[in-house]
């Protein structure tokens, strides 16, 4: 996202405050008194903060949780072994997957576009950037659907190809890549408008081309924000339900049914089980994508900090 | 011819591919959709167009949509304000589980978001109970799971961090030098905020709330798996799925035309954050100058 | 000449950046360019790497004319400002990179790589990442990459401006005696004319893209030729009505400037002063600053501020104390040129006063006279 920057640097206050921390226990220790801060409202700020992230965010997951843990272990394997469900993770991880593949490829390309030349409608194309963030979804899908579809505005030329796009995997992918481009962009452009060009400079003068210069000193330096923007990319087109849910045409038979779309069906359903052991597997995704960005993004800050 | 002369001329031209590259891009993935929405909406005529959005579900829909919107703008930005301070102006353990936990709407799918209320105040939900007794002894009966305050929630849950991720980028490069300097001079938490702190985080606030409103207006997956009632709790993007799914080309042109109010809005939006985002760059000019 | 420009000139749109710089610097010397932020200096450096074109003019290096070379092929080294290591190379990556683009021998590179390792004596960092050094070891990496490519002409842009005080005197005298050792023609940026004086051969003195003056240190400081040099370098406070002190008489000139080493702060009561007091002028002392190994007073002569120095060894004084002030000579300006002005009076008096300077400058002597 476009703070990755400033996770980084949440990251670098935070280390501070680590540090202040120790000198104000330490402190502490020796006068046997409470430390104030000097700033008021932390108490109050925390309270308030504590409880709606608890009653809005915290406890609603902690439920879902704390079904799927309640969950026996052969209802869930039972539940998870059935072959629609794997079928559907499986379409799901890989179209989101290939979505962001092409959305680095071009967001990059946007970024580095937006960031580094200048033409008439550059503002334009910025804000465009972020339709997808502003259109509702469900717009997208219909959309999307629509203009692919072989009667489409572009599904009817691309079917006289041999093409066809809604109702496949590949409208799948059209959709995810609506949905996360602005991830990638974002992710990327603020890295490279604080680029200096003193590095640039640096690797001509030591006779490199411009192509050298972009895979051996510029690419490394974009390669975190990259990397960040492919997995929020990629977390977002995993959970995706609106976008692509009238593009995919939700054939159990040609598999293109996406996991949003099976946890729908199982509470249309009733099935409460069904949708909470197929959440707990999504949330543990999505866990382990979120630690894998801030991982990525704690290794970059070491990497550039006070440099 | 020089070098500086070539090596502009070879730049030149990957400058005209990559560009050409970027524009057909936006052109195809992004604005393409945007008119299509309208051209759709429009296919049988303007006649139609208003006919097909003045019924009475599209109303209640409208209704139920801006109520869901209002609430949630207000709830997380009081939330965005918040977290923004505390987040920036205080050193505590935790403060990056914290921001983390602040960010987890934006990766999870919203149609889990909606689970997680059903399994809390659903039929199953362990708060189903308490709400139950509640009711009882107030004689009232308020529901959450399939009425308004399920949609509200729903809202409110995925649009949580709108608001405070615009925020504490600007508060983290802002410091908190100018809090300290005034808390020494004896001024209180709620006169620091407002005299010192907000006027830096106006824009980004206001930039918050749109995209929030954005978000709100077309939240789907969540609000979907807790609302079920066509006319009553349904959303706008509700209301097109179920004229969409109707499937006669009379109801998806006025799915279309539904959609065509939530793309006017989006655009606006675009127009707005770019205003504001522009605004802000010009007064850093300024400032720096 | 080993670099010679000719006749350059550079504009940015309306502004000039460079208006006709003329210089030549010589095979083997170590060179400043001196000037305020925004005097050009940077700009000439960038030209003679490459880094940017003139509009107008020659750039020689070594009988070639090279306005047409690439940067790469001119046989530079350029060290940045805040050296733009690259950060996700090793201290080696680094130093090699350059090598590698060169299309040399892995073996040769390794050998070259560990040769500037120990010259720089980087020795055993060569696996670290720059964010893992210090300000000094960076720029230790960042000469050696320079210097990798075996260059005959290395450009230094503001080399100590990223290291804090501490550090950046003992870098100053490491990198002098570096560039000595490897015996390679340097130019480098700085606004510190500390920083020039005590590490350069040669100063170059520029200002609102302008060449003020070229000279040794000791030139620049004793005989600066134009208003902005004699302002610039030393210790300066510029005086308008200098002709109201005894011994100068008003000639055309707009200003003058006077050095504290250009004055004498005594005591009425001082015998080795006895003769003088006539010819001195009457001053208070209004402020006293400690510099560690002198006071440097402020006096004010009715109304005009000067700045002199004082030894330690001499006898106390106190801010609010009236005292005499003898002034041995000025830099007197007009529009164009600097010229040295000394005291009619003591001249008239046949009075040597290179003698009596040095006199007065033995401290055992002062103490002796209290």
């Amino acid at each position: 996202m476009e703070d990755n920057q400033e996770v980084v640097k949440t990251e670098l206050n935070n280390s501070e405050g680590a540090s202040n921390e120790v000198e104000e226990t330490s402190k502490k220790r020796k006068t046997g008194k409470k430390t104030k801060r000097v700033i008021p409202g932390f108490g109050l700020s925390m309270g308030i903060v504590l409880a709606m992230l608890s009653i809005i965010i915290l406890i609603p997951l902690a439920s879902v949780l704390g079904y799927a843990f309640r969950l026996k272990p052969s209802d869930l394997s039972k539940i998870l072994s059935d072959s629609t469900v794997q079928w559907a993770f499986f379409t799901s991880i890989w179209t989101a997957f290939v979505a962001a593949v092409i959305n680095v490829i071009f967001g990059t390309i946007l970024a580095w576009v937006l960031v580094r030349y200048d033409f008439p409608g550059k503002r334009i194309i910025d804000g465009l950037i972020e339709v997808p963030f502003t259109l509702p979804t469900a717009v997208a899908g219909i959309t999307l659907s629509k203009m692919y579809s072989t009667t489409g505005e572009i599904g009817k030329p691309l079917s006289k190809l041999g093409l066809k796009v809604s109702y496949t995997h590949l409208g799948l992918i059209v959709a995810l890549v609506f949905i996360g481009i602005p991830f990638v962009v974002r992710a990327i452009q603020p890295v490279l408008e604080k680029f200096d060009s003193q590095y640039e400079e640096a690797a001509y003068m030591l006779g490199a081309t411009s192509r050298t210069t972009f895979t051996r000193v510029i690419l490394p330096e974009l390669r975190p924000a990259m990397i960040t923007g492919f997995g929020l990319a990629f977390a977002r087109g995993i959970g995706e339900y609106g976008s692509v849910i009238y593009i995919s045409g939700n054939s159990a038979k040609e598999h293109t049914q996406v996991v949003s779309y099976i946890i729908m069906q199982k509470l249309e359903r009733l099935d409460y089980s069904g949708a909470t052991a197929i959440a707990l597997i999504m949330l543990i995704i999505s866990f382990l994508l979120l630690l894998f960005i801030n991982i990525v993004q704690v290794r970059q800050s070491r990497r550039t900090n006070n440099i | 011819m020089n070098w500086v002369e070539e090596n502009k001329k070879k730049a030149g031209k990957t400058k005209v591919i990559l560009i050409i590259i970027s524009v057909l891009f936006v052109f195809f993935m992004l604005v393409f959709p945007l008119v299509s929405v309208i051209a759709n909406s429009l296919k049988e005529g303007f006649g139609y167009y208003i006919q097909s959005l003045n019924t009475k579900y599209v109303k209640s829909a409208l209704l139920v949509t801006l109520l869901a919107t209002v609430i949630a703008v207000i709830v997380n930005t009081f939330f965005g304000l918040l977290a923004g301070w505390l987040l920036t102006k205080f050193s505590f353990k935790g403060k990056q589980v914290l921001a983390t936990l602040i960010d987890i709407p934006f990766s999870i799918s919203p149609v889990i978001a909606g689970l997680a209320f059903i399994m809390t105040f659903g039929r199953l939900g362990w708060a189903n109970p308490i709400l139950e007794s509640i009711n009882q002894a107030l004689g009232t009966d308020i529901q959450i799971v399939f009425a308004l305050p399920g949609v509200v929630l729903a809202t409110i849950f995925v649009t949580f961090p709108f608001v405070s991720r615009e925020i504490i980028p600007v508060l983290n490069t802002q410091g908190k030098d100018e809090e300290e300097a005034a808390a020494l001079m004896g001024a209180g938490g709620f006169t620091i905020f407002r005299k010192i702190t907000f006027p830096h985080i106006k824009w980004a606030t206001i930039y918050g709330v749109i995209l929030c409103t954005a978000r709100a207006l077309g939240e789907f997956g969540a609000v979907a798996a807790l609302s079920k009632t066509r006319g009553k709790t349904f959303t706008l993007p509700l209301e097109i799925d179920a004229l969409y799914l109707a499937g006669s080309s009379d109801s998806i042109t006025a799915a279309f035309s539904v959609s065509s109010l939530l793309v006017i809005i989006a655009i606006i939006v675009l127009i707005l954050r770019n205003f504001f985002e522009h605004s802000e760059k010009v007064k850093g000019e300024k400032k720096e100058g | 000449m080993y670099v010679e420009l000719k006749g350059i000139n550079k504009n940015y749109g309306d502004y000039q950046a460079t208006k006709d710089a003329n210089f030549g610097i010589e095979k083997g010397s170590l060179v400043a360019l001196l000037g305020p932020s925004g005097s050009g200096k940077t700009t000439i450096l960038r030209m003679i790497a490459g880094l940017e074109t003139p509009d107008s003019g020659d750039i020689i290096i070594d009988g070639k004319r090279v306005n047409d070379i690439a940067p790469a092929d001119r046989g530079i080294g350029f060290v940045f400002q805040s050296y733009a290591l690259f950060r996700y190379m090793t201290v080696y990556e680094n130093i090699a990179f350059g090598l590698e683009l060169k299309k040399v021998p892995k073996a040769k590179i390794k050998e070259r790589v560990q040769e500037l390792l120990e010259l720089t004596s980087l020795k055993g960092l060569e696996d670290r990442y720059p964010n893992q050094l210090s300000g000094g070891q960076r720029q230790r990496v960042a000469f050696a990459r320079a210097l990798a490519p075996n260059p005959s002409l290395l450009l230094l842009d503001e080399p100590f401006a990223a290291i804090d005080a501490k550090v950046r005197q003992e870098l100053r005298t490491w990198l002098r005696k570096m560039i000595y050792k490897v015996g390679i023609t340097s130019i480098f940026v700085t606004h510190d004319q500390d920083e020039a004086v005590e590490v350069a051969d040669q100063i170059i003195v520029t200002n609102k893209g302008r060449i003020e003056q070229i000279g040794s240190p000791l030139d620049i400081y004793k005989n600066p030729e134009t208003p902005f040099v004699t302002e610039f370098i030393g210790q300066s406070s510029v005086i308008e009505d200098y002709h109201r002190f005894h011994g100068f008489e008003k000639g055309n000139y707009q200003g003058a400037v006077i050095r504290p080493e250009f004055v004498e702060v005594f005591k009425r009561d001082n015998r080795e002063f006895n003769n003088y007091i006539d010819l001195s002028e009457e001053g208070e002392i209004i402020d006293i600053l400690f510099r560690g190994n002198s006071l440097e007073l402020t006096v004010d002569l009715h109304g005009v501020m000067i700045t002199a120095h004082r030894s330690l060894e001499r006898r106390e004084v106190k801010v609010g104390e009236k005292v005499r002030v003898l002034i041995y000579r000025l830099f007197a300006f007009d529009e164009d040129r600097a010229y040295l002005l000394e005291n009619e009076n003591l001249k008239g008096r046949n009075i040597n006063i290179d003698n009596l300077e040095s006199y007065l400058y033995n401290e055992e002597y002062d103490f002796f006279v209290i």
